[in-house]
């Protein structure tokens, strides 16, 4: 009898982690050490990786050089994660046959509206001679200057040539100037140049060193998560990014321009994997409050705690995990079980509500918001240990390995398997259970100190009538339940030197090579001399020499 | 036991000839084609259409296999709802998918074994049999390669390479607009003039190629690998509006669809992505007997991980089902598991169903189709890699002889991939990694 209940727990922990995606994935899920501990020779940089945009770069970069009105409603496919970064995956993938498809029905999509009637008199800066021919001169003028917006560099001027050749081409095939200067910018809204971030090294001052567009690009990439603005273009241009003063000059700018909220938002929506909430189901029945709204809510939720927190009050990194400080919206409020004020000035509902919990209250930190506990659970119930999976490795950086394969549950299957009624009962029936133990040690604690929040974010007490216990321990530190736990995290070495490494790897769009370690080790110290202030963090990183270092080109 | 291949005659002649059209640098499999793709070259058959049909999780063992073996097998209970197509399919039971002390990953090293051939110690991506043989046979159809996937999702196990994976269409409406929507040549409309637009198109992408050389020479290799794929997608662009100017041969079977399908979103219910599931499987007849395409990939979900398939209102997944049900002691089996699965094999019969109705001339487009089901493990409970069920369905054309149960106790999976390839008239003669290499296809079901 003993021996089946705790098989019974070996397959359920099994479970809780045998949910690895397709093999086409298998390598971007296992995440590899935080530092590339075999790669690289001790002081040498990583090569220039090619980066492909994601969906949100490619959507504010049409934006940006085009208006909201010229949408770009990308349907992208799913995107993998690697080192717990989807930025690393974008520096393996390339683009498929049918991807290529979509990406060209896009790009003609985009550039017919940008020459259409109600745009091309802002948007093209010339009329054509006439609208049933080519007109180079025209064309040149608006290919010039797109070109430079969409390339993140002045083209030169044999691809000037070649866009002009194409656009002119296609007005005479179609007889008209415009649906000519269109496939033309649709051809650019396809090629490598605009696609990919391909970087290039500066002749000038030999190999090692990004040119001054590249440095521009890797800038605006990692503090805006768009392309670079005409100001930075020109900065590069002078050259004032090839000295300290001018490099912090425009450091400082970026930090401090609205953008810099986007960027900060696509890092942390990569770091806690929010694209899982596109396939993110619950069911209807068990959870009703769990509705679309509460599914984009929650994650807005998420996002506005630590702008508020990290950005806009500049505050302890640390505290991300003991914050009584949130955002509510009337959906959120229902989940929760929280009456949600609607006070705007003018008496209308107001969306978000600023919130903060009581001392004392069983919600504290992100973890305990439904962005963390709804997206780590099953369909239909909570999973401590794919909670606690989670926690250890997005924000701690640590590894659980996967379970192993081919193990026989046969014994399991008798039908004496009792019925437990609390997630903990079931798993400490089964923690002598060797096989499985080790790994479910180092994630079921925490999991279990979130069992208080059922599948979809709610809070209960008790579970099957029976009362909920969320004490544990972390590394051998107490707590009595999830607040504490959260204490606990707060004061733990890990969660800002991976919140470091996380960020530099975001940042190069690899996992750092070991040669970098001591770059990793001081930002990590001066991250913590600085109060663990995130906005300095990002500023540090793109102000480092190692920032813009690459190995020489072979 | 590895046996050495005796290759029948014909066999041998089918590779040889398949050698010498690639010397003349044509893809191998137009030497049977007539300039259009769309008819053999003896004007007598269509092409073959080769579909993947994927679904994780498997059947139950003991519960699936057929009780006879050969021609006119007793189907078990779980492929019962495919009974009024028995005679057009193939079952294989008993074949393993080898590790060889690789990493394995639960739910992923199965398909990898059955769609690619094996699993390497680094760790490398193979690519899929799907890709193989669009790279083979799809190249003078308008789309290499059609994928769907039924709940929503875009993810598949279908890839060229580690950095080139297919995403799934996850929308009929969205299949449909695309093989259907504007740029749809109706092959059988009267009259036809080159798109002048089209020939613009094509004109202005010669510009991106041109980018190739100066792009190449900044990268790594590794990059140089990457952009060299992506040049290959922009080339098959090329070449879907190459096929854009010239005017298709007729297909008299060919009907565009009566309208355009709904759109049931990301969903995990089994009803919904049933249903999803016939929506895809009716575009997609109509997509391949317009000539469209000739390689489908359909996946029901996907794997048990990325696969949240549940009843309605239960709190368990298809996957967690698996793992925690029960075996009901009446039964042998356990109920809500085989319960999914016999949804499976009904999803299957769809498939069929939505082929065979599509009638051209005496035969059906299920007769011209070779239908590979394959899946993750052969007990999912226990993440086995033995006893994998794979099914080949369809009569290829007359490639295949049809309607047998073959019992290959420990052989590899990868010789019903190795068996495909041979019957797509593809000149392969050795397939798979390590212990799934195999040289042996399945020569008693080879026509």
């Amino acid at each position: 009898m003993k021996m089946t209940r705790h098989i019974g727990l070996v397959v359920r922990r099994l479970v809780l982690l045998c949910g690895v995606p397709a093999f086409a994935v298998t390598a971007s899920t296992a995440l590899t050490p935080s530092i590339a501990a075999t790669e690289g020779a001790a002081s040498a940089p990583g090569s220039i990786v090619m980066r492909r945009l994601t969906p949100e770069q490619y959507e504010h970069i049409i934006t940006q050089t085009f208006g909201a009105d010229v949408s770009a409603v990308a349907r992208f496919s799913d995107q993998v994660r690697e080192s717990g970064l989807i930025a690393i995956s974008a520096s393996r993938t390339t683009i498929t046959g049918p991807e290529m498809e979509q990406f060209d029905g896009l790009a003609r999509g985009i550039a017919e509206k940008v020459v259409d009637k109600d745009h091309r008199d802002s948007l093209v800066p010339c009329k054509p001679a006439s609208l049933k021919a080519a007109d180079d001169a025209c064309a040149r003028q608006f290919l010039t200057s797109v070109g430079r917006t969409l390339y993140r560099r002045p083209l030169s001027e044999a691809e000037v040539e070649t866009n002009v050749k194409a656009a002119g081409d296609a007005a005479r095939a179609t007889k008209n100037f415009y649906d000519g200067l269109s496939l033309s910018l649709a051809a650019m809204l396809i090629s490598p140049d605009f696609l990919f971030r391909v970087e290039s090294t500066d002749l000038k001052s030999g190999q090692g060193v990004l040119d001054a567009y590249s440095k521009a690009s890797r800038l605006s990439f990692f503090l805006w998560n768009t392309q670079p603005d005409d100001v930075l273009l020109k900065a590069a241009a002078r050259g004032d990014l090839e000295t300290p003063k001018g490099l912090a000059a425009q450091v400082d700018r970026m930090v401090a321009s609205r953008r810099f909220e986007t960027a900060m938002r696509a890092f942390f929506s990569d770091l806690l994997m929010f694209d899982e909430f596109n396939a993110l189901n619950k069911d209807a029945m068990i959870y009703p409050r769990f509705t679309q709204k509460v599914t984009q809510d929650a994650q807005e939720q998420t996002m506005r705690t630590l702008i508020d927190l990290l950005l806009t009050r500049n505050g302890d990194y640390r505290d991300i995990f003991t914050t009584r400080r949130t955002f509510l919206t009337p959906s959120l409020g229902s989940l929760y079980r929280v009456p949600v004020a609607k006070t705007t000035p003018n008496m209308e509902p107001a969306d978000w509500v600023p919130v903060e919990y009581p001392e004392g209250d069983a919600r504290a930190g992100i973890l305990t918001q439904a962005s963390f506990v709804a997206l780590h659970a099953h369909p239909g119930r909570s999973s401590p240990t794919l909670r606690g999976k989670a926690l250890r490795e997005i924000l701690l950086c640590q590894r659980v390995p996967d379970p192993p394969g081919n193990v026989n549950f046969t014994v399991v299957q008798d039908t004496t398997n009792p019925n437990y009624k609390t997630a903990r009962e079931r798993l400490t029936a089964h923690a002598t259970e060797a096989m499985c133990t080790g790994c479910h040690k180092i994630t079921d604690p925490m999991g279990l100190a979130l069992d208080v929040f059922d599948g979809a974010g709610s809070f209960r007490s008790t579970e099957n009538g029976a009362a909920i216990d969320g004490s544990g321990t972390v590394d051998g530190i107490a707590f009595k339940n999830a607040v504490e736990l959260g204490k606990v995290l707060h004061d733990h070495p890990s969660p800002p030197k991976c919140l470091v490494t996380r960020l530099t790897s975001y940042a190069l769009g690899r996992v750092p090579l070991a040669g970098e370690k001591s770059w990793i080790d001081g930002l990590q110290a001066g991250f913590a001399a600085d109060g663990y202030r995130v906005p300095d963090l990002f500023k540090k990183v793109a102000t480092s020499p190692e920032f813009f270092k690459v190995a020489a080109e072979k | 036991m590895r046996m050495a291949e005796k290759l029948k005659r014909r066999e041998v002649l089918r590779g040889m000839v398949g050698g010498t059209a690639v010397s003349v640098a044509l893809p191998f499999l137009d030497c049977f084609l007539n300039s259009n793709g769309t008819a053999l070259a003896d004007g007598g058959k269509l092409p073959v259409v080769f579909t993947s049909w994927f679904q994780g999780l498997g059947f139950t063992p003991g519960f699936w296999e057929p009780k006879t073996q050969g021609f006119n097998y007793e189907s078990n209970l779980q492929l019962k709802p495919l009974d009024p197509f028995k005679k057009k399919i193939t079952v294989f039971s008993g074949l393993r998918a080898y590790t060889d002390g690789n990493v394995v990953v639960p739910h992923g090293s199965g398909p990898q074994v059955c769609q690619a051939g094996g699993i390497t110690k680094k760790n490398e991506v193979l690519p899929t049999i799907d890709t193989i043989i669009a790279d083979a046979v799809g190249t003078r159809t308008r789309f290499r390669s059609l994928d769907v996937r039924c709940d929503g999702r875009s993810e598949t196990f279908s890839r060229r390479s580690a950095s080139s994976s297919n995403p799934a269409e996850s929308s009929p409406l969205a299949l449909y607009n695309r093989v259907f929507g504007a740029e749809f040549r109706d092959p059988n409309s009267s009259d036809f003039t080159a798109d002048p637009s089209v020939v613009a198109r094509k004109s202005v992408l010669s510009g991106v190629t041109e980018r190739r050389t100066a792009l190449m020479a900044r990268l790594g290799s590794a990059d140089k690998a990457r952009l060299d794929e992506y040049f290959t997608s922009l080339r098959q662009l090329e070449q879907q509006l190459d096929l854009q100017l010239q005017r298709p041969d007729p297909v008299p079977s060919c009907r565009v669809p009566a309208g355009a399908p709904e759109d049931a979103g990301r969903t995990t219910d089994m009803a919904d992505v049933r249903r999803q599931h016939r929506l895809f499987a009716e575009v997609l007849a109509h997509a391949v007997a317009c000539n469209q395409t000739n390689v489908l990939g359909v996946n029901l979900s996907g794997g048990a991980g990325g696969s949240g398939l549940r009843k309605a209102g239960s709190s368990m997944t298809f996957h967690v089902t698996t793992h925690e049900e029960t075996v009901d002691p009446k039964l042998g089996y356990q109920p809500t598991v085989v319960w999914f699965q016999q949804q499976v094999a009904e999803a299957m019969f769809d498939f069929l169903t939505a082929f065979d109705k599509f009638k051209e001339g005496p035969s059906s487009l299920l007769d011209r189709s070779l239908i590979m089901y394959s899946t993750d493990n052969g007990d999912a409970k226990t993440h086995s890699q033995l006893n994998m069920p794979m099914l080949l369905m369809g009569g290829a054309g007359g490639r295949v002889k049809e309607g047998q149960h073959i019992a290959a106790g420990g052989h590899t999976v990868a010789r019903v991939g190795l068996t495909i390839q041979r019957i797509m008239g593809m000149p392969t003669t050795t397939w798979g990694t390590e212990s799934n290499t195999t040289s042996q296809p399945f020569t008693e079901i080879m026509a």
